[in-house]
């Protein structure tokens, strides 16, 4: 079959290929004294050999070709799938050589579920299995199932596996240990096998071999990680004898495992487990055996006072290993297994887990970093939060940017349920984007744009935050940055009334190295430089219309209030602000840039007439240029400002003193047009806004577009999916999606040039090239990283502890939406757990003696297998449709109603605890009735499963043993 | 369970290769190189253990051992014990040592059925069987001692003096 068709050109193997055959070794000697640059040429003719000599009729010829195969497809990722036939045909050999070379080639290629010659080995493997045949050939069949037995090969060969499992057969198989490894494999494949496989394991546990017991403790610890682990605590008195009775580290180890998972599900367990733990703790010399003892205590037992005390004890004693880092490492992570509740825990070793982040090893620092920010409280998370950002400025790039992560998800953990101070987080933000490291400008740009959404009273300070980083003109060339600036120029646009100096932002967005930055990125600039514009027009007439109506001496305060909105006492005030400003900021605003050609200007009134035509001048002059630029998005913004400034242009009674301005207020009018476009507050979106929205009839969402795809191949032009036409999904919306479709667009753009490289001219030199202004803020010079961390040490000396402080300013509204239980199960873990709900239910039925009859669970299995059975005739086509299936099972109830299974499946094992919740829940299905009567039949049909499992549970589940 | 068993040298070659969970050739390459990556940019004196969730899925680590020119890595998940895992490579190295006597980059090279034998002995299937490098190698002997017996009856292969024959 496969050999066959590999290759036309190779002929029959003619004794010369038999008797001059290359052995693995003269291949490898010829692979290693190749000239650099051959290796492939060697590769394939040396394929092409062994593609002949392989179907040699001759069996040495044919295992050695085979192991030359292997040896290539193992090491240098060769394929052999093709010889899949072929190691097969030297199964039987009666030469352990052979043999062994035939499995080795097997159980390195053969796929579960992709090799198809799979069920054709089922008879030689129980040919080998048997009693009867040397144990050496028995291990081999055995080494092969461990590795690529399919479900159907595990169902078939499992009763072959009891002769070698028992303790019956006498003497006891040597090959016991193998054969519970083999029988793990079978019963996590296909819970069919269950009750034929788990006595027998079982019965392992009471071998007097420890080799055979190790074996099975594994078995049981793989079994009980990997799944549900409530039907192994009908086992938990065996597991406890052996833990009595056993001195094997590795025994111990298996054990404290299984352990570890039992014990959060029976109480009792954990109390008679105190004992034995301390005494682990105290007396082994084996660290590793000391370190699972910690962490069952803290992941199994957190509640028992001692045994946790003696832990964390032992823990210390692992941070304080000077000398090994794997300790100081392990110690770290035991800590963070520790819940809140335990905090005090991670308070004792303060000093070590600072000290930890300036270790050498990355492990540990990012260990204590993670331990650190664990510890964070609304009280303490300005300090830790400030220590560690300064911190980050002296580390290498990747620990200061796992640094910023962690303090931007800490701080933004919960719609930033820890920040009372919004103004200084605001700035550290600002700070943080400063980093010559920071890489993460995505979440820094994030949290901007959605603190401005949310929080009404940070964006004062947000505008202040954006403006230095806008005017800061060193920032422009870093790519990492352009997210940030993105940010800041939307949010000094969009908030542009608490601007100090609008001119001096214009500037700032209109300065010549904004050319450096990505096309999407100029567009939200030139935007806000249109929001500026309106918004600097209607604070002139504001303030016109104000002088004019104290100037009248009007009595009737309330007379031309159409005009004069609510805004404009605050911008009269900004005004006074940025008079005042300007005065006592001035050195430092025109220091930051001398080569300001309108520096002059600021000096002056910002809502003169003749400040707003110089800006105007500014504008048009910048704009202008970007008028016709190639990116479509900053051409139209570009014309936008353009036709913005020529409109205000043709009125040309605006500039009139203030006696005339009311008689003609066309201007007024426009920029009160305008001025309402942008005067409505965005706010931030519920995650489940777009769910809410009734998709209109005839809408068919899931159609398919595949055939689409074809008249887009036609088209050469790819469609470049960052036009967007709504003004507002531009605010905000844009600058996320921007990143992903300038991704895709230039891939799309790579593709495109690699069809039609004639049309391209040769590739431009990277702009980015061009910068040579010095960064904002050089990294700074390693100081001796031994006083940083004392440094470290000392100021977290206070700070960690959780105190209350009495916080001077009230914490701002912060806008939260429902985004409740947004948690989605995903298909994947449905489909993980329905089979894991198989194994477990089998495992119950065995343990509960009810072997005659299969389970609810079991019947449903087998008559879907039967079912398939019939359709698809080939044995080996049935694994694949069983994934399948199980699949399509758990994508149909996934899209059915969200969340709903898990739901249910909490529902049956809370029912005795909660009954109120279950009311809540109850309801909440009745909700999602709307589902079709297929799908409900099915539900029906697992609670009725679900209700028999759980007869298991309620009844009396450990015996008394541990009373 | 234990994932994976790869020795690759310190450029980065595979020299052992062993997947518990079928990958197939041109995967288990890349995720040579990416394990390579890894720990090529790890200095000397820090910890063995690495969090492998990136490259081998969420919940693995890697443990590994730098000897001489090259680099013993096993993959697990939270089945096994980390500490227990770095006695493992200690085992097998043990092992390869006495039974190359001094083993050296060379022996693994040349050696690759051998290579098999002897850690199919310590872990099957992803389960540690066998930790006693004694045990160990007396199973191999004694594998390698019936490999011998039995082809020993056809030394000159029966198609080649069949061929001679006709």
């Amino acid at each position: 079959m496969a050999g066959g068709s590999s290759s036309s050109t190779a002929s029959t193997p003619s004794l010369v290929d038999s008797l001059f055959q290359r052995s693995l070794d003269d291949l490898i000697k010829s692979l290693r004294s190749q000239l650099a640059g051959t290796e492939p040429v060697l590769l394939s003719r040396a394929l092409a050999e062994i593609r002949r000599e392989i179907r040699s009729s001759d069996p040495d010829t044919k295992a050695i070709a085979l192991q030359k195969l292997t040896y290539l497809s193992s090491l240098y990722g060769l394929d052999a799938s093709w010889a899949a036939f072929h190691a097969l045909e030297l199964l039987p050999s009666s030469s352990l050589l052979h043999k062994r070379l035939a499995y080795l080639a097997a159980s390195l290629s053969f796929h579960p579920s992709t090799t198809d010659v799979i069920p054709l080995s089922t008879h030689q493997l129980r040919k080998d299995l048997s009693p009867s045949s040397p144990p050496h050939f028995s291990s081999l069949a055995l080494h092969l199932l461990s590795l690529s037995a399919s479900p159907d090969l595990a169902r078939h060969l499992a009763p072959d596996l009891l002769p070698l499992l028992s303790p019956r057969s006498s003497p006891p198989s040597p090959l016991r240990p193998k054969a519970a490894a083999v029988a793990l494999r079978a019963l996590s494949l296909c819970p069919d096998v269950v009750p034929l496989l788990f006595k027998p394991l079982v019965d392992c546990l009471s071998s007097p071999d420890p080799r055979v017991v190790s074996a099975a403790v594994g078995a049981f610890a793989e079994l009980a990680s990997s799944g549900d682990p409530s039907p192994y605590l009908h086992l938990a008195p065996e597991f406890y004898r052996v833990l009595a009775d056993s001195r094997s580290n590795w025994i111990l180890i298996k054990l404290l495992k299984i352990f570890a998972r039992l014990a959060p599900l029976e109480p009792r367990l954990a109390a008679r487990l105190v004992d034995p733990l301390c005494d682990l703790l105290r007396r082994s010399s084996a660290q590793s055996l000391v370190f699972e003892c910690v962490r069952t205590v803290f992941s199994g037992l957190p509640d028992h006072d001692r045994a946790v005390r003696l832990a964390v004890d032992k823990v210390r004693e692992f941070l304080a290993s000077a000398d090994d880092p794997n300790l100081r490492y392990l110690g770290l992570r035991a800590l963070s297994m520790l819940g809140p509740p335990h905090s005090w825990a991670v308070e004792e070793s303060r000093e070590a887990v600072t000290r930890s982040l300036a270790d050498p090893d990355p492990n540990i620092r990012r260990e204590a970093l993670r331990l650190i920010m664990g510890m964070v409280f609304d009280s303490n998370v300005f300090e830790i939060s400030i220590l560690l950002v300064n911190y980050a400025l002296k580390s290498d790039p990747i620990f200061a940017n796992d640094i910023l992560d962690a303090v931007l998800t800490t701080c933004g953990r919960n719609v930033y349920e820890l920040i009372v101070d919004f103004d200084w987080y605001v700035s550290l933000l600002g700070e943080m984007a400063r980093n010559p490291h920071c890489t993460r400008g995505e979440e820094i740009e994030r949290q901007l744009v959605d603190i401005g959404l949310r929080v009404r009273d940070a964006r004062p300070e947000l505008v202040r935050v954006a403006r230095d980083l806008l005017i800061d003109p060193a920032l422009l060339g870093n790519p990492f940055l352009c997210r940030i600036l993105s940010a800041a120029a939307w949010v000094s646009g969009e908030y542009v009334e608490f601007s100090r100096k609008p001119l001096e932002l214009v500037e700032a967005l209109l300065q010549p190295r904004t050319s450096l930055l990505p096309p999407l990125v100029r567009a939200v600039y030139i935007q806000a430089v249109f929001k500026v514009i309106v918004f600097c027009f209607n604070t002139y007439i504001d303030q016109l219309e104000i002088s004019q109506l104290s100037s009248l001496g009007n009595s009737t305060t309330g007379g031309a209030s159409s005009v004069i909105e609510s805004k404009s006492a605050a911008a009269a005030s900004c005004i006074a602000d940025g008079i005042t400003g300007i005065e006592s900021n001035d050195g430092i605003a025109t220091g930051d840039k001398p080569a300001s050609l309108f520096s002059s200007m600021e000096n002056k009134d910002p809502f003169t007439y003749e400040s707003l035509t110089k800006m105007l001048i500014l504008i048009e002059t910048a704009v202008d240029l970007l008028a016709e630029n190639d990116e479509v998005e900053v051409q139209e913004r570009a014309r936008n400002v353009l036709g913005l400034i020529h409109m205000l242009r043709e009125v040309p009674t605006w500039k009139t003193e203030e006696q005339g301005f009311i008689k003609d207020n066309r201007i007024g009018e426009i920029v009160n047009l305008l001025q309402s476009m942008f005067s409505e507050e965005l706010g931030p979106v519920s995650v489940n806004a777009q769910k809410r929205v009734p998709v209109p009839e005839g809408l068919v969402l899931e159609e398919n577009l595949a055939n689409l795809a074809w008249t887009l191949a036609e088209d050469d032009t790819a469609p470049s999916m960052s036009i967007s036409f709504s003004l507002r999904s531009h605010q905000h919306g844009e600058t996320k999606d921007d990143a992903v479709s300038s991704v895709q667009s230039t891939s799309l753009l790579a593709e495109h040039r690699k069809r039609h490289g004639l049309y391209y001219l040769p590739a431009e030199k990277d702009e980015t090239e061009s910068n040579d202004y010095p960064r904002a803020n050089d990294p700074l010079l390693p100081a001796s990283q031994g006083d940083a961390s004392e440094d470290l040490v000392r100021l977290t000396d206070q700070s960690m502890i959780p105190r209350k402080v009495k916080h001077s300013k009230p914490r701002p509204v912060v806008i939260k939406l429902d985004e409740g239980d947004a948690v989605l199960t995903s298909p994947l873990t449905a489909v993980k757990e329905s089979k894991d709900d198989l194994l477990s239910g089998a495992i119950h039925d065995v343990l509960l003696g009810k072997e005659g009859k299969p389970s609810s669970s079991q019947k449903r299995y087998l008559d879907k297998s039967s079912q398939r059975r019939v359709k698809d005739v080939s044995d080996n086509g049935e694994s694949i449709s069983l994934s399948k299936e199980n699949l399509d099972l758990g994508d149909k109830e996934h899209r059915s109603s969200g969340s709903r299974r898990s739901k249910h499946r909490s529902h049956g094992k809370e029912r005795h605890r909660s009954p109120q919740k279950n009311e809540e829940k109850e309801e909440k299905n009745h909700r999602n009735s709307t589902r079709s009567s297929h799908h409900h039949e099915r539900h029906k049909h697992r609670q009725r499963g679900e209700a028999l499992l759980n007869v298991a549970p309620q009844a009396p589940v450990i015996q008394d043993f541990l009373l | 369970m234990i994932r994976a068993v790869m020795v690759m040298n310190t450029q980065g070659k595979p020299r052992l290769v062993k997947f518990y969970d079928f990958q197939p050739p041109e995967k288990q390459q890349e995720l040579i190189r990416s394990v390579y990556g890894v720990l090529s940019e790890r200095a000397d004196n820090v910890s063995n253990f690495v969090e492998a969730d990136a490259i081998f899925g969420p919940g693995t680590q890697l443990v590994y051992k730098h000897f001489a020119t090259l680099y013993f890595v096993f993959v697990f998940d939270s089945a096994e014990n980390e500490l227990a895992m770095l006695d493992l490579i200690q085992v097998f190295v043990e092992t390869l040592d006495r039974c190359f006597k001094n083993v050296c980059e060379l022996d693994i090279v040349f050696n690759f059925n051998k290579m098999h034998m002897l850690l199919d002995e310590i872990i099957f299937g992803g389960q540690v069987l066998e930790t006693s490098s004694e045990q160990v190698l007396k199973a191999v002997e004694e594998i390698s001692k019936f490999e011998k017996s039995s082809s020993a009856i056809s030394l000159v292969p029966k198609s080649v003096s069949a061929r001679f024959g006709r």
